[in-house]
């Protein structure tokens, strides 16, 4: 079958989709996106955790042909998808601006000097949240949608809003670590 | 393999009558997990996804109308004060993921005796609405679980929503696990005071072939309390009283051993969820009445 | 060259980022943003899939195999099965060949490979794996010591040939190792008090969350490229070559990225599978295994059962320590041997005793294959010798931690093996620091709101406010090796190169370690920088171009492959300086007679004088050393009496472990872990700690949560998901403080001690001292499930 939806702003479509295979399997193998992780394929590791219409779930649990027509924001896509929330914010400046800083900062993604990251993903970056990193995509995507709804959370509140995506690699104290400085530096506006 | 997309309720209900082994699929929680796993290859796949109705719910005089597809997260936030061993209930299933994508209809469809849902709707009483090209009907929750994973649907039925009685006094919920997060019941318990018929009742999830009420513990306590004046005199239930319910609940299960916890411990457990959500409930409810009682 | 395949990572700072820095990960950038390529993430244009067959049955004879409907599915490329194989080896295994490619004549275990399949959708591929119609006669399984060594017991493997089966008692017994030291009878009789106990450890898995993958791409010449992700692709290439019937040259391999590792990638896995199908078919052939796959696709960590007999005298010193410690190994050999020794080496735990009787086994039986796991035969050894601490600090009537302290082992003190510890060993010290930490505060759960369940055991579940809450505290301390032990030659392979590019000096570091998410390429850049005085070092990918790195495990590879870098490094800067006096040297005479330094990209004297600009000494050329660098070369064990310098650095860390039980529910949550830790010298502190808070959490699984459970009858596994293997969340992990210190070992580069398994050692039993000291409870089995804690088992 034929599946077209739209992934971090751009129409996608995938010819010849198997009728069983998930949103996961589609956007690894089919549209060249394999930032989304396949740890688990049962729900249980959120390391495929996309937003499906804004509200982040396990691509692996989504078939395929559920996402016609719907909007999916992959780990891919997360830097344009803060930038626009920051944007659309009225004390954050204007989108312009926005596109100013991302592009002054715009060095390649290869030389570990920071450039159009979200402040998740660069607070994961300095605080030494990631490590065989295989969990960071899902962990990102789910973090970046809790501070979203909830911008000054206690750790309880970060622990609940994560307690869907495992880690194997950090005892999740640096991921703690990650999500406050994202938090304390969203609130000064940095 | 096909895929089936309906637009509409009424497309799902033919879809469902031309093709009765479809398997319907919503949240995909479940569904999705034994095709990626290799446990089942279905002949059709029925979305459900792109019926609005499903995702919808009215609360009305006595009940509330929850659509089969409402997340739990939906549940959670907007439903807590009508249903709040409901919510309880949802707050536990798996991650915030999967409770963003699963709803109550998934739970009922595949009736899992794990489901975390079924202790929940067992103790407040509701009725499963049941459709298909033939009509309406509605099952009452104590006659839906038929069996292990096997349900009272006929195969050209499908879940519309489930009519859940609006809660009149506290009601609990409580699970076993063994992670403090993201975890399969090792068995749960649902209590619902319903001071408006001066009854309890009970559910009891993962500790039998399927969910089931603790009859025998509820019309001892119904019993007891009455006998004592407890809903009028507001007075603590005696431990000998919580005691006994507890062990009758206990002795409602009809668990098996298996890799996630031993019938013993279900049963021991049961016993311990059963005597806290009663004392939680009761003292919700005494707190009520002595502000009630102090307004006045 | 395909989709995903590694490219160079180049870090340029503005800070120094020398060692001793918490400089940021390299890749980090490329892992936040998801362009991070992982093994299962590699594509290649005209790519086939690869699925594996597995036996159904943990012991049977394979009577007949029928693959031709499958191979009659449209869209199958290839079904191979063992008479397929192409050369005359058919056989691999770390140390003893023992494994088959794919079954021959037997399966040994619940999922072993029986057949590979190469499709054009893992979907026909999994159809056509459910049409080969495989025939077994099942066989009586061997599951524990009493099964394998009865006298009629049937033999896991006939016509044993390697090393070990001289000097074992029964052929289902893979290596013995016995240490005796000292007179125990002797010694026992000036014991007041003498306590025993038997322990059961149960079987632990890696969970990395990246599962097995790779790619393997046929090549021009009829060789094969291999991208896959594995902790040692030498040891990969050594084992893959000869069963491909390919000189090794002909054999390519590149690692790509991986997603954990910790033990479980050290076998083999879908590598040969996978260049099989390429070969065979002509075309690329990528293999990812779901979860499921992944439970029976790699080695787990041995489950053991433990006896120990300590003595003491009444003013508290240790007497005696007899042991015996019987590792469950499965169908093959895998690294049992290593285990074995390393459990018996490191028995009795970090403490001086004068009589010591050790013995270790590996049993060959039908159970899943055990092998490498982070802590490799010293967690389980671990688990039980802090177990008995505990219960003649009890019977003594004195404070668990002053008996630890007065019994410790010290820099100088003489191991059951007879290897006196020639560098720091403040096992006091850090028992010391651990006790002295805060404590949590108590009933934290409570707040303006009533209970906040997320904090309390049950957590979101809501099982309690409060009710049955009774909190407990424990302590333990363990001991583990650092490198490749008994004589291996345990080396690594460094090529550094410096030259100028873009008009500054670069250096780049090339070496074979497989970076698992430890952070070794980040300490190697920083290696570089500190000896070459380069602000930027590109780190190229790691393959087979290079020669061996070791592998990623044993907390070697900082050591290590650290050690060689450095040790290239070094070349590379007496090359450079020769450069620069040949250059320069006559215009100053410091060239000649100073110690001179690499440093902010110029040549500096030891006082700071600027002689000249790396950029003009190199003036166009590269330099370039490849050299090998070992550690000091270790002995094996005696088989007889375990004597020998066996190890080449010990590594302690010490736990406290705060937990508040549900006494009523069986439930635990634990609300710190709060851990000690001698780690030398912390080369980047960030990545130190982190270590030491994943390794700790791992030990915390293994405590309350963590078990492959096989059936007794059937030797099936029973629990292959994430849905019934538990491995802890963010709401079962708590508060982790950590106390780093940094005791230099002279015999180490910069005086570093390996760091990532002690860790997973002391926490364990932290945690089971602290759910005994809150239950009262005896407690001899890890983990502890609800039922152990209320008498429901």
């Amino acid at each position: 079958m034929r599946v077209t939806f739209t992934v971090n702003g751009r129409p996608q479509e995938a010819d010849d989709v198997w009728e069983g295979e998930s949103l996961l399997y589609v956007l690894r193998e089919r549209l060249g996106l394999p930032g989304s992780k396949n740890a688990c394929e049962q729900g249980e590791c959120g390391s495929c955790t996309v937003r499906l219409d804004g509200v982040p779930v396990c691509a692996c649990l989504v078939a395929a042909g559920q996402v016609e027509g719907r909007e999916v924001v992959t780990v891919e896509g997360l830097a344009d998808h803060a930038e626009q929330r920051s944007g659309e914010a009225p004390a954050r400046g204007t989108s312009l601006d926005g596109a100013r800083r991302r592009q002054a900062n715009g060095t390649g993604a290869r030389t570990g000097e920071g450039t159009g990251l979200s402040p998740v993903q660069q607070a994961f970056i300095d605080a030494g949240a990631v490590q065989c990193g295989f969990c960071t995509p899902g962990l990102l995507v789910a973090a970046d949608e809790m501070l979203e709804r909830n911008p000054d959370p206690t750790d309880a509140d970060i622990r609940e809003a994560l307690s869907g995506n495992l880690c194997r690699c950090t005892g999740y104290e640096k991921i703690m670590d990650a999500v406050r400085l994202a938090a304390a530096r969203q609130s000064e506006g940095v | 393999m096909d895929f089936l997309r309906p637009a509409s309720w009424d497309e799902a209900l033919a879809a469902k009558a031309e093709h009765p082994t479809a398997v319907p699929i919503a949240g995909g929680t479940d569904v999705m997990v034994e095709i990626n796993f290799d446990h089942r290859r279905p002949e059709y796949l029925l979305d459900l996804n792109r019926i609005g109705d499903l995702y919808e719910w009215e609360v009305g005089a006595d009940t509330v109308r929850l659509g089969a597809s409402v997340p739990y997260t939906r549940i959670m936030e907007h439903l807590r004060a009508e249903l709040p061993g409901l919510a309880l209930a949802s707050h536990t299933v798996a991650s915030p993921q999967i409770r963003n994508r699963g709803g109550v209809g998934g739970n009922l469809g595949t009736a899992s005796p794990a489901g975390d849902a079924h202790p929940a709707l067992l103790a407040a009483g509701a009725e499963v609405e049941a459709e298909s090209v033939r009509g309406t009907r509605l099952i009452p929750i104590d006659d839906f679980y038929t069996g292990v994973k096997r349900n009272a649907l006929a195969a050209d039925e499908l879940i519309r929503a489930v009519r859940i009685k609006k809660a009149d006094g506290p009601q609990q919920f409580s699970k076993v696990g063994t992670r403090n997060a993201m975890v399969i019941a090792v068995c749960a318990f649902g209590l619902a005071l319903h001071p408006e018929t001066r009854t309890v009742r009970t559910g009891i999830g993962s500790a039998a072939p399927t969910p089931v009420r603790a009859r025998t513990a509820e019309d001892f306590l119904n019993a007891a309390l009455d006998e004592g004046g407890f809903w009028d005199n507001g007075k603590a239930v005696t431990p000998s009283v919580a005691k006994r319910f507890a062990d009758l609940c206990a002795a409602a299960c009809n668990p098996i051993d298996d890799v996630r916890g031993t019938a013993s411990y279900r049963r021991h457990a049961v016993g311990v969820m059963a005597r806290r959500t009663l004392t939680w409930t009761w003292e919700s409810y005494r707190g009520a009445r002595r502000t009630t009682e102090g307004a006045a | 060259m395909p989709n995903g395949a590694p490219t160079k990572i180049t870090q340029g700072t503005p800070t120094k980022g020398g060692i001793g820095e918490s400089t940021l990960r390299p890749d980090g950038i490329l892992k936040v943003t998801g362009e991070f390529a992982y093994a299962s993430d590699m594509w290649h244009e005209d790519m086939l899939w690869g699925q594996i067959l597995r036996s159904t049955v943990a012991h049977a004879e394979i009577v007949s195999i029928d693959t031709s409907e499958a191979l009659a599915i449209p869209g199958v490329h290839a079904v191979l099965t063992y008479d397929d194989l192409p050369a005359d080896v058919k056989h691999y295994g770390l140390e003893i060949q023992d494994t088959p490619v794919l079954a021959h004549g037997k399966v040994r275990h619940h999922g072993e490979p029986v057949a590979v399949i190469a499709a054009d959708h893992p979907e026909t591929a999994r159809r056509a794996a459910a049409k080969i119609k495989v025939d077994y006669r099942e066989l009586p399984v061997i599951t524990d010591e009493a099964s394998a060594t009865a006298p009629d017991a049937l033999l896991v493997h006939e016509n044993r040939t390697d090393s070990h089966i001289g000097h074992v008692a029964h052929p289902n017994i893979v290596h013995r190792q016995p240490i005796v030291r000292g007179d125990v009878t002797e010694a026992a009789k000036k014991a007041d008090v003498v306590v025993a106990g038997d322990y059961t450890f149960g079987m632990q898995d890696q969970a990395f969350l990246g599962p097995e993958s790779g790619l393997a791409v046929p090549e021009e010449d009829g060789g094969v490229h291999l991208y896959v992700a594995t902790q040692w692709l030498h040891s990969d290439l050594r084992q893959i070559a000869p069963v491909l019937g390919l000189p090794e040259d002909k054999v390519r391999m590149t690692l790509s990225g991986v997603g954990g590792a910790f033990g479980g990638r050290e076998d083999l896995s879908m590598q040969i599978h996978a260049c099989l199908l390429a070969l065979r078919t002509g075309r690329p052939v990528k293999i990812v295994y779901n979860r499921f796959e992944s439970f029976f696709g790699h080695v787990h960590r041995h489950p053991a059962r433990l006896h120990y007999e300590h003595g003491a005298t009444k003013d508290g010193k240790l007497t005696h320590v007899k042991c015996r410690i019987v590792l469950d190994g499965g169908a093959y050999a895998s690294a049992s041997p290593a285990v074995v020794g390393n459990a018996a080496s490191l028995g009795i735990g970090p403490y001086a005793v004068d009589d010591v009787e050790i013995e270790a086994v590996a049993l060959y039986t039908n159970n899943p294959p055990c092998g490498a796991m982070r802590g490799f035969g010293a967690v389980q050894a671990c688990f039980a010798y802090e177990a008995q601490m505990d219960k003649v600090a009890d019977r003594l009537g004195m404070d668990r931690v002053e008996f630890r302290q007065l019994n410790a082992m010290e820099q100088g003190t003489v191991m059951p093996t007879g290897q006196r510890v020639d560098s720091p060993a403040p096992v006091a010290e850090l028992l010391r620091r651990v006790k002295a930490m805060p404590m949590p505060p108590e009933r934290q759960w409570e707040s303006s709101e009533g209970a906040d369940v997320r904090q309390l055991p049950g957590g979101l579940s809501n099982t309690t406010h409060g009710e049955g809450v009774v909190r407990g505290v424990g302590y333990a301390v363990g001991i583990k090796n650092v490198g490749f032990s008994e004589g291996f030659d345990d080396y690594s392979t460094a090529k550094v190169r410096m030259e100028v590019v873009g008009g500054r000096p670069v250096a780049t570091v090339h070496t074979a370690m497989a970076e698992v998410g430890q952070g070794g390429v980040t300490v190697h850049a920083q290696i570089a920088r500190t000896e070459l005085g380069v602000a930027q070092v590109t780190i190229h990918p790691a393959d087979t171009q290079v020669g061996s790195a070791g592998s990623t495990s044993a907390s070697r590879q900082t050591y290590v492959t650290g050690g060689a870098v450095k040790n290239a490094c070094e070349l590379v800067r007496e090359r450079v300086l020769e450069l620069g006096r040949r250059r320069f040297g006559t215009y100053h005479p410091a060239w000649a007679t100073a110690e001179l330094l690499l440093e902010g990209g110029k040549v500096v004297t030891d006082g700071g004088e600027v002689l000249a600009d790396l950029v003009d000494v190199l003036e166009g050329e590269a330099v370039e050393v490849e050299a090998e660098w070992r550690h000091r070369p270790t002995e094996p064990f005696d088989l007889r009496t375990g004597q020998g310098n066996g190890h080449v650095q010990y590594s302690f860390a010490a736990h406290r472990a705060v937990v508040e039980v549900d006494t009523e529910l069986g439930l635990v949550k634990v609300v710190e872990l709060a851990c000690a830790q001698d780690v030398g010298k912390a080369l980047n502190p960030l990545s130190v700690v982190g270590q030491i808070q994943g390794g700790t959490t791992q030990g915390l699984g293994i405590a309350v949560m963590e078990e492959i459970i096989v059936d007794p009858r059937t030797a099936k596994v029973r629990n292959p998901s994430f849905t019934d293997y538990l491995i802890p969340t963010i709401l079962d992990t708590p508060t982790i403080p950590v106390d780093v210190l940094e005791l230099a070992d002279d015999h180490a580069p910069y005086g570093l001690r390996g760091v990532g398994e002690a860790p997973t050692l002391s926490s364990t039993p932290a945690v089971l001292a602290a759910i005994r000291d809150a239950t009262g409870l005896e407690l001899n089995r890890t983990p502890v499930r609800p039922e152990h804690l209320t008498g429901t088992a």
